[in-house]
């Protein structure tokens, strides 16, 4: 089945509030496609690709001591738009430390890095398609979109699913931040679409005297009845 | 039926996490610019390009996917780090499948993209198979060359050139897939 992109949920190429939009937006029309093979299959990423600590991040960049900052627990179910489970796909994320700083050399904000945190990390989804893993609280940092611009603290991911137009790169939010409203990024995306981007605090995922649990559930495009890669 | 999660940018601070390997961090990656082994039959070939933004700079901060199906191949690069800010793929030519001619799906994400963009690359030595791709037949005339890399030979290795283009006269064809 060829479920499309909801463009009622998904933001557009342009929205010149985040103004790297701008000159990076197509401005053409896209061209509708007849799916072929090419768009329905896509990479399968099996247990080999996943170390043993991939996906904890308060433990995969560990130089000589624990990183800084709130332990969270990050988990959900990824599922289709039938609400089937999305199994053994990869789930990829990046983020910030806790003080809003990446490790990546383009970053210039003055905050510090972590010499013992990352902040990348990645997992499957199991035979029902949960997943999990443990980091840190991404800080909120200043942004050069406009003047005091600051991103709300956030957890980038990236997702395949069972096919290249199953694929998925977001953001996930956390409730209650103040910076949403303020966020051009966050704003690019419909109203309707918006709370979907926006995890839940949980004490079902909350670990005692450990880390506090944040549930992030993902619906990807399609549904099962998709052709598997190898069919 | 329940909603789709909503896209947002990949931003620019993929690389830590996407393309580790390839920026120099302490982690590594599921896919880079090698599709395929050593051991693979067929004709080796490279794809190199650039990404352009609709003043013509070149986008230093993107991220391409190549999806290969009939060897379900997967490549991924930034452009952050060769001088140039190229990206380059090597693999085999894909083979003609399903009477369509050869071809590469291409994912490209890059920061200011609220959406990842689809495209396809198609060759320039396929010219009658081209001729009859209906991906293609479907692309108004006059935009198809933005989608047919061009071959060339370079220090003795097939090389095709395939430049993307985010807006302007030749923008780059995107599918709605």
């Amino acid at each position: 089945m060829e479920n499309k992109r909801d463009w009622s949920v998904h933001p557009p190429y342009l929205h010149p509030g985040y103004k790297s939009t701008v000159l990076r937006a197509p401005s053409k029309p896209l061209i509708p496609i007849k799916h072929t093979l090419s768009e329905r299959t896509g990479p399968v990423y099996g247990l080999d690709t996943i170390g043993a600590l991939d996906n904890d991040l308060t433990k995969n960049g560990i130089k000589n001591g624990e990183p800084l900052g709130e332990r969270i627990v990050v988990a959900g179910r990824v599922i289709d738009e039938l609400g089937q489970p999305v199994r053994n796909t990869l789930v990829e994320i990046w983020q910030a430390n806790a003080a809003g700083r990446y490790i990546h050399k383009v970053d210039q904000h003055a905050a510090p890095l972590d010499p013992n945190f990352l902040g990348g990390g990645r997992c499957l989804t199991d035979n029902e398609g949960y997943y999990k893993f443990y980091t840190i609280k991404p800080g909120a940092y200043p942004w050069g979109n406009h003047p005091n611009a600051w991103r709300p603290n956030h957890i980038h991911l990236s997702l395949f699913g069972n096919n290249i137009s199953s694929r998925l790169v977001t953001q996930m939010y956390f409730p209650g931040d103040p910076l949403l409203q303020y966020d051009p990024i966050f704003l690019g995306v419909p109203p309707k679409g918006r709370e979907l981007l926006i995890s839940k605090f949980t004490l079902d995922l909350t670990e005692p005297s450990f880390a506090l649990g944040y549930e992030f559930n993902i619906v990807l495009r399609g549904n099962n009845e998709t052709p598997f890669e190898n069919k | 039926m329940a909603l789709q999660t909503p896209s947002q940018t990949v931003g620019p601070y993929f690389a830590y996490g996407l393309t580790a390997a390839q920026y120099g961090y302490d982690f590594d990656q599921i896919a880079n610019d090698v599709l395929v082994g050593d051991d693979m039959p067929g004709d080796r070939i490279h794809i190199v390009g650039r990404v352009f933004d609709g003043e013509n700079n070149l986008i230093p901060d993107a991220m391409i996917e190549v999806w290969q199906s009939d060897i379900k191949a997967f490549g991924r690069m930034g452009t952050g780090t060769d001088p140039k800010n190229r990206f380059h793929f090597e693999t085999v030519k894909p083979q003609s499948l399903d009477g369509q001619a050869p071809h590469l799906a291409i994912i490209v994400l890059m920061r200011g993209l609220l959406v990842h963009a689809y495209s396809r690359i198609y060759f320039s030595d396929e010219a009658a198979t081209n001729a009859q791709d209906v991906v293609l037949n479907s692309v108004p005339q006059e935009r198809r060359h933005t989608l047919i890399a061009q071959r060339h030979q370079v220090n003795g290795h097939t090389e095709y050139h395939f430049d993307i283009y985010m807006q302007g006269e030749l923008e780059t064809v995107f599918f709605d897939v």
